[in-house]
């Protein structure tokens, strides 16, 4: 118990004094998180659009297949991401292997269904009159869409933040395919497992606090928008 | 040619039909009244002619073109036209972007945006509330917001949809002046559904009744208030007393008709032994406690079988050999003390009275 509380008061340190190496590794992990979460949202809001815009064949089916990803395991889309671009994959002459991108890649692929999924039901959230006054209103399939966003634009938020606050939370892909290396693919998840199993409970805890503060501003930030 | 024409157009749904075989045509600068109790096809048949929804049968043209056969034409038609939903929302922005977006879409430059949206905002009575989130104003004003963005893009033809349904009275009265100031001041082609006939009269030049999906009437908004073609029209119109007889006489259009044993005249073309319904408006009844000699040339003696007040009017039925309702005001119905039981004499003209031909 002395140990823990010893622990818990060494990491306050070293996060008040902002020691460089837990700073450089919270920066470092905030950086591929919101990176992952913009570039995925680039990504998924258009398509969840289309889905959501569009009738088609097996269009139950496919929302239904994005739901079940929600849960995906992060070391099957590590290993996903590393059979691609290890040297021997399709894409191993990219040469992003054990690089922050790879880890952006493999948390892109992680966060798409939870974005397309919740960004479809957002959508599919906004009342059937409002698409109707557009339409009368003279405004384009393209126009349609932007005004159902914006209109959709706090759950949207949600589903964004939701699909960061994944992101940042996992492990399996940043040490798969980001190999965990210091000062270049060290992020906080992975350092907490190393620091743990080396012994070091202060860094190791500096760390989870940190991670939890994070998920605890997420979690407010998601409140006060579903409240709206 | 006329602005816009339907031709030979049906819709249906889960099997039923919605609108059955719609000819209308509605010319350009025309106010035209689409009337008909809730549940007749008016907002199905607004939406196929704004292009919303694909009709399942029949074609709409707009200025003598079809207009249902490409997304581009249907979208280019569509911003000619207006429409204001029957219950109308508004974006969850400002009141000014709510007003602006039908000119941004159209790719307006900003400063004809601005001054347009402005113009606007002042017409109908919300410039003090142009920053306002859309989404915090009443009812009324909600209302506003909505004909504010549809007039906000100069549209040919403004398509409403009961728009003053779900207003209190005070506010619908303000918004039915805006729309009159609106056909005043603007050249511009209305359609509006209505079921407050009415409201149709008061602000359209043509009007067309519209009875379980089907057009049963339609023509300018006085001859279809007096003399409506069928039975349900009557009803729709405030024909309260329709009373089966058969046309016993009949000499130069003045024709006598034998209602239950009882006589009474009107004026109609109906050949004897016709077998038709006397439709009259409980306004036009007389009512008297002694025969009053009068021009009117049916005066029939009854007893009042019930009274109903209501506001500053007293309606009365009265059962003269066939129950007949009339209209009274409640000053006058307490001065002559009408009550179940009392015998009353009912007076009206042949001229008031409407006759159709019996179903």
């Amino acid at each position: 118990m002395t140990e823990i509380w010893h622990g818990l008061v060494k990491a306050v340190e070293l996060i008040i004094s902002f020691d460089p190496e837990v700073m450089q590794i919270a920066g470092r992990s905030l950086l591929i998180a919101v990176s992952s979460a913009v570039i995925g949202s680039a990504i998924c809001i258009p398509v969840a659009s289309l889905i959501h815009f569009n009738q088609f064949r097996g269009k139950r089916f496919l929302v239904s297949l994005i739901q079940t990803f929600y849960s995906v395991p992060t070391v099957a889309v590590g290993l996903f991401v590393f059979v691609f671009i290890s040297n021997a994959g399709p894409l191993g002459g990219l040469g992003i292997l054990f690089s922050p991108t790879a880890i952006v890649v493999g948390q892109v692929i992680l966060i798409t269904p939870i974005l397309l999924g919740l960004t479809i039901s957002a959508l599919s959230g906004v009342d059937r009159t409002i698409l109707d006054t557009a339409r009368s209103l003279g405004a384009s399939g393209m126009q349609m869409a932007v005004l159902v966003i914006k209109e959709a634009r706090f759950a949207v938020t949600a589903a964004v933040i939701m699909g960061f606050g994944r992101a940042i939370s996992e492990v399996g892909i940043s040490l798969m395919v980001g190999g965990n290396i210091r000062g270049f693919t060290r992020v906080i998840t992975t350092a907490i497992s190393l620091e743990t199993s080396k012994g070091d409970l202060e860094l190791a805890m500096a760390l989870g606090i940190i991670l939890i503060v994070i998920a605890l501003i997420v979690n407010i930030v998601m409140n006060r928008i579903q409240q709206r | 040619m006329p602005l816009i024409e339907t031709r030979n157009l049906w819709q249906w749904r889960d099997g039923q039909d919605i609108l059955k075989n719609i000819n209308l045509r509605v010319e350009r600068g025309e106010i035209f009244a689409l009337i008909g109790p809730t549940g007749a096809g008016k907002t199905t048949l607004l939406r196929l002619i704004d292009l919303l929804d694909t009709p399942a049968e029949g074609a709409v043209f707009y200025d003598g073109a079809d207009v249902n056969t490409s997304d581009r034409l249907k979208l280019e038609t569509r911003r000619k036209m207006s429409f204001v939903l029957q219950k109308p929302v508004v974006f969850n922005t400002s009141v000014y972007d709510n007003v602006a977006c039908g000119p941004r879409w159209r790719g307006m430059d900003s400063r004809h945006i601005r001054d347009r949206t402005d113009g606007v905002l002042e017409t109908v009575g919300l410039t003090g509330y142009k920053n306002r989130n859309a989404r915090t104003l009443s009812g009324g004003e909600v209302q506003r917001v909505a004909i504010a963005r549809a007039i906000a893009v100069q549209p040919e033809v403004l398509l409403l949809d009961e728009p003053t349904a779900n207003l209190d009275p005070v506010s619908a009265s303000k918004i039915e002046e805006l729309i009159a100031g609106i056909i005043e001041r603007e050249t511009i082609t209305v359609i509006m559904a209505t079921h407050d006939m009415e409201q149709g009269q008061r602000l359209a030049d043509r009007i067309g009744v519209l009875v379980n999906g089907e057009m049963v009437q339609s023509g300018d908004s006085r001859e279809v208030f007096t003399s409506p073609g069928n039975r349900q029209v009557a009803e729709f119109v405030g024909m309260e007393n329709i009373i089966d007889g058969v046309v016993k006489t009949n000499e130069g259009e003045m024709a006598a008709i034998d209602i239950n044993g009882r006589i009474i005249e009107a004026v109609t073309e109906f050949d004897v032994g016709e077998e038709v319904s006397v439709c009259m408006r409980p306004e036009d009844v007389t009512v008297a406690l002694v025969k009053i000699s009068s021009s009117a040339r049916n005066s029939l003696a009854g007893n009042i079988t019930w009274t109903v007040s209501t506001g500053p009017l007293c309606r009365v039925e009265i059962d003269c050999g066939f129950p007949l309702v009339a209209l009274v005001t409640r000053r006058s119905a307490e001065e002559m003390g009408l009550k179940k039981g009392t015998q009353v004499y009912a007076t009206f003209k042949a001229v008031s009275i409407h006759v159709i031909r019996r179903h």
